[in-house]
C-alpha cells in the first residue's frame, strides 16, 4: 500500500463558517488521506508555515466570506517563496466563476463552488497528487 | 427510488410513519401541551388574534460596502415598505477589529457594514429616526461596545432610550457552539452579555438586549432537535446568569427574545416553533417561577435557511425560500427575514432582495394563512410532531443540565460534536443521493447567470481615510482616559455599559476598545472537534 497523501485543511480569514472546512476533513480522513486541520482564523503565514512543518502535498483552503482574492494570492506568493512550488492548492467555498478563473491563472490547483460533491473533490486530490 | 426502498425521515432524519390519526394524539392533553392562542403554555402562538392585530415584522438583514452605501439600502427598503432594520456588520467588526487592522485586509465591507466608531454609526442610521424604526443588530462579542453607539446616536437624535424597540443578537453562546466569531473566553463575555441584559431591564423598557440564537446552530449542520434544545438551554444559561446577578426573573425576562432558522422540512419546522414555545413557558414558570405572562411567552425571529440555497439553479431558491417563510408564519413567528436568491454567490443585490420582501407581502396579503391563529393546529402529524421534538429537546436539555450548564458542555466540545456528527451525516445522504437536493444531485440542467452585488477594494480604501481623519480630529487624552476607566470597570465587578458609552462618546474606536477588553479578558481558542 502506498503511503496515504498528507493534506492541509485550513480556514484562512476571520471568518468562523467551519460547516464546510470539518465536513471535507472528515471526508478525505475517511477516503484514507492523513489530514491536518488547522482551526480557524489562519493568517496564509501560519498556513503555510504550517504545511511546510507537516509537510504536506496539498492545502485546502475554506473561505465563504467573499476575501479570497486577499488570501489565496499571499499563499501562493508564499509557497513560491519557500520553494514550496509542488504543493497542490485547492479552494473551496463561494468564489465567483471570474474569481475561481483569476485564482487558477496564480497556480490554484482546484476550485470547488458551492454543491461540488465530496467525491469530486476526493477524486481530484487523488488524480493531482 | 421504488417506495419500498426508500426512507420517509425528515431532513433531520426523524422517521415519519406511513398515515397519523387518532392513536397518535393519545397521549396529548389539550390543556396541558396546547392551550388557546394567547394562553398558557403558549403552543398555538403567543397572541390571541395572532396576526388579525399586527402581522410580523418584514425585516431584512442588510449591510455591505460602506456605512453610507448601507444607510442608503436602508432607505430603500423603508420605501419599499419594510417595517423594521436589520443590520448586517463585516467581519472585521464582528471579530471587534477596526477597518484599518492588518487582520481586516480583505475582509472590509464584505459581509456587512463597517463600523469601526461612533461617526459610522451616525453615518448607518442618518435620516432614519431611531424612535420610529425598529432596528435589530447582528453582533455578538463586541455587542456591548456596538449597543452602546447606538444608544449615543439615539442621543444625539434627542431619541429617549426608553422609545427605542429593537433587538441586540448578543448571544455569545452559539458563538462558541456554531459560528465560532467569539474574542473572549466564555466567562467574561457571558459578564458582559449580562452587563447588556441589566442595563437594558433600568433603561430601554422596549428594547431587547439578547436575542438567543437556534439559526447559526442549524447553519452550522444540526438537526432541528438540536437547534430547539441547544437554544433554549442557552436561555437558560443567561437567565442563571441574570438571577446570580440578582435580577428580579419578571424585570428581565419579558425583554429575552430568540431567533430560529426557518429550513426545508415544512412539518418539522413548525412543530420546532409550538415546541419551543411550550418548553419555554414550563421552564419560565415552573423553573424559574416567573409570574408575569410576558416572562412565560417565547417571542421569535426567524430567518429562511440560507444553507439550503443552491449555486445551482438559483431560481429556485425563490421558491425554497416562500415555502420556508411560510412555516414560520404558520409557527407563529413575530418577525421574518427571507433569504435572497442570490446568497450563496454574494450578498443580495437590490432586485433580489425585492423579490424576497415581496415573498413575504404574498404570504401576508395574498395567502390567507395571516387570517387565523395556529391553522395547522389539531393535526394529528403536527401535533405528534411537537410532542415529539419538545421530548428529545428536553432529553438534551437534562443531559446538559447534568453536565453542569451549557459552558461546562460547550467546554468538553458536546454540542459542537454532536453539531458536526449530525452535519455530516446529512452531507453523506446528499452525496449517496438518499437525499435529493433539486437542480444539485438530481434533476441538473445548465444554470442562468445571474447579476451579483460586487464589492470592490474602494470601501476599504474609504473607511481607512475616514479612521485616520477621525483619529487626527479627536481629543486623544480624552479616549485615554475613557478606556483606562474601562479597563478598571472590567477588571472588576460593575457594569461595563456606562463605561462603555463614555469611550464611545469620545470616539474611541471599536478596535480600541476591544483591545482594553482584550488586555483584561484574554482571548478564546478553541478546541476543535472534527
Amino acid at each position: 500500500m502506498s503511503t496515504p497523501i498528507r493534506v492541509l485543511v485550513a480556514k484562512p480569514g476571520l471568518d468562523g463558517h467551519d460547516r464546510g472546512a470539518k465536513i471535507i476533513a472528515r471526508a478525505l480522513r475517511d477516503a484514507g488521506m492523513e489530514v491536518i486541520y488547522t482551526g480557524l482564523r489562519q493568517t496564509p503565514e501560519m498556513i503555510v508555515n504550517a504545511a511546510l512543518q507537516e509537510d504536506v502535498q496539498v492545502i485546502g483552503l475554506s473561505i465563504l466570506s467573499g476575501a479570497h482574492n486577499a488570501i489565496v494570492p499571499r499563499v501562493m506568493e508564499l509557497l513560491r517563496e519557500k520553494d514550496m512550488g509542488d504543493v497542490k492548492v485547492v479552494v473551496g467555498g463561494i468564489i465567483p466563476d471570474e474569481d475561481a478563473e483569476a485564482l487558477k491563472q496564480d497556480g490554484v490547483a482546484a476550485v470547488f463552488q458551492p454543491g461540488a460533491s465530496l467525491d469530486a473533490i476526493v477524486s481530484f486530490i487523488r488524480s493531482a497528487v | 427510488m421504488k417506495t419500498a426502498e426508500r426512507q420517509f425521515t425528515s431532513i433531520s432524519g426523524v422517521p415519519v410513519e406511513p398515515v397519523y390519526g387518532p392513536q397518535h394524539l393519545e397521549e396529548l392533553d389539550p390543556g396541558r401541551d396546547l392551550g388557546a392562542p394567547g394562553e398558557f403554555p403558549y403552543t398555538r402562538g403567543i397572541h390571541r388574534d395572532m396576526y388579525r392585530g399586527k402581522l410580523w415584522t418584514m425585516r431584512q438583514f442588510s449591510g455591505f460596502a460602506t456605512p453610507e452605501e448601507t444607510n442608503r439600502r436602508y432607505h430603500y427598503l423603508l420605501e419599499q415598505g419594510q417595517t423594521g432594520l436589520s443590520v448586517a456588520f463585516d467581519l472585521p467588526t464582528l471579530m471587534g477589529y477596526d477597518a484599518d487592522h492588518s487582520l481586516s485586509q480583505g475582509e472590509v465591507g464584505k459581509c456587512g457594514a463597517p463600523i469601526s466608531s461612533l461617526e459610522d454609526m451616525e453615518i448607518l442610521f442618518r435620516g432614519i429616526p431611531l424612535g420610529d424604526v425598529s432596528v435589530s443588530m447582528t453582533i455578538n462579542s463586541p455587542a456591548a461596545v456596538l449597543w452602546a453607539m447606538y444608544l449615543a446616536v439615539a442621543e444625539q437624535q434627542g431619541v429617549a432610550w426608553t422609545r427605542l424597540s429593537g433587538t441586540l443578537q448578543n448571544d455569545i453562546l452559539k458563538e462558541y457552539i456554531a459560528q465560532k466569531e467569539y474574542i473572549f473566553p466564555p466567562r467574561p463575555s457571558m459578564r458582559l452579555v449580562t452587563d447588556t441584559i441589566e442595563f437594558g431591564a433600568r433603561h430601554t423598557p422596549k428594547f431587547n438586549p439578547i436575542s438567543i440564537s437556534g439559526y447559526h446552530i442549524r447553519e452550522a449542520g444540526s438537526t432541528a432537535v438540536q437547534e430547539l434544545a441547544f437554544t433554549l438551554r442557552d436561555g437558560i444559561e443567561y437567565v442563571d446568569w441574570a438571577l446570580e446577578r440578582g435580577l428580579p426573573i419578571d424585570e428581565f425576562a419579558p425583554r429575552l427574545s430568540f431567533f430560529f432558522n426557518a429550513h426545508s422540512d415544512f412539518f418539522e419546522e413548525i412543530a420546532k416553533y409550538r415546541a419551543a414555545r411550550k418548553i419555554w413557558a414550563y421552564a419560565m414558570r415552573d423553573r424559574y417561577g416567573a409570574r408575569s405572562e410576558r416572562s412565560l411567552k417565547l417571542r421569535f425571529h426567524a430567518q429562511t435557511a440560507g444553507c439550503s440555497l443552491t449555486w445551482q439553479q438559483p431560481y429556485n431558491n425563490v421558491v425554497r425560500t416562500a415555502l420556508q417563510a411560510m412555516a414560520a408564519v404558520l409557527g407563529g413567528a413575530q418577525s421574518l427575514h427571507t433569504n435572497s436568491l442570490d446568497e450563496a454567490y454574494a450578498l443580495p443585490g437590490e432586485h433580489a432582495v425585492t423579490i424576497a420582501l415581496r415573498t413575504q407581502q404574498v404570504l401576508a396579503y395574498e395567502s390567507g394563512v395571516a387570517n387565523t391563529p395556529d391553522p395547522l393546529g389539531g393535526s394529528y402529524f403536527l401535533e405528534n410532531l411537537t410532542l415529539a421534538s419538545e421530548a428529545a429537546a428536553n432529553d438534551y436539555i437534562r443531559r446538559i443540565d447534568e453536565m453542569g450548564g451549557m459552558i461546562a458542555a460547550v467546554e468538553a466540545g458536546f454540542p459542537q460534536s454532536e453539531i458536526a456528527q449530525a452535519s455530516y451525516r446529512y452531507q453523506c445522504e446528499v452525496e449517496s443521493g438518499e437525499r435529493t437536493i433539486v437542480g444539485v444531485n438530481r434533476f441538473q440542467s445548465e444554470d442562468q447567470p445571474i447579476e451579483l452585488l460586487q464589492i470592490d477594494g474602494t470601501s476599504a480604501q474609504h473607511q481607512e481615510k475616514k479612521l485616520a481623519a477621525l483619529r487626527r480630529r479627536r481629543n486623544d487624552s480624552e479616549v485615554r482616559k475613557t478606556l483606562d476607566a474601562l479597563k478598571r470597570a472590567a477588571e472588576g465587578t460593575v457594569n461595563t455599559m456606562p463605561f462603555l458609552l463614555d469611550a464611545v462618546r469620545a470616539y474611541a474606536t471599536l478596535g480600541e476598545i476591544c483591545d482594553a477588553l482584550r488586555a483584561v479578558f484574554g482571548t478564546y481558542q478553541e478546541t476543535t472537534h472534527l
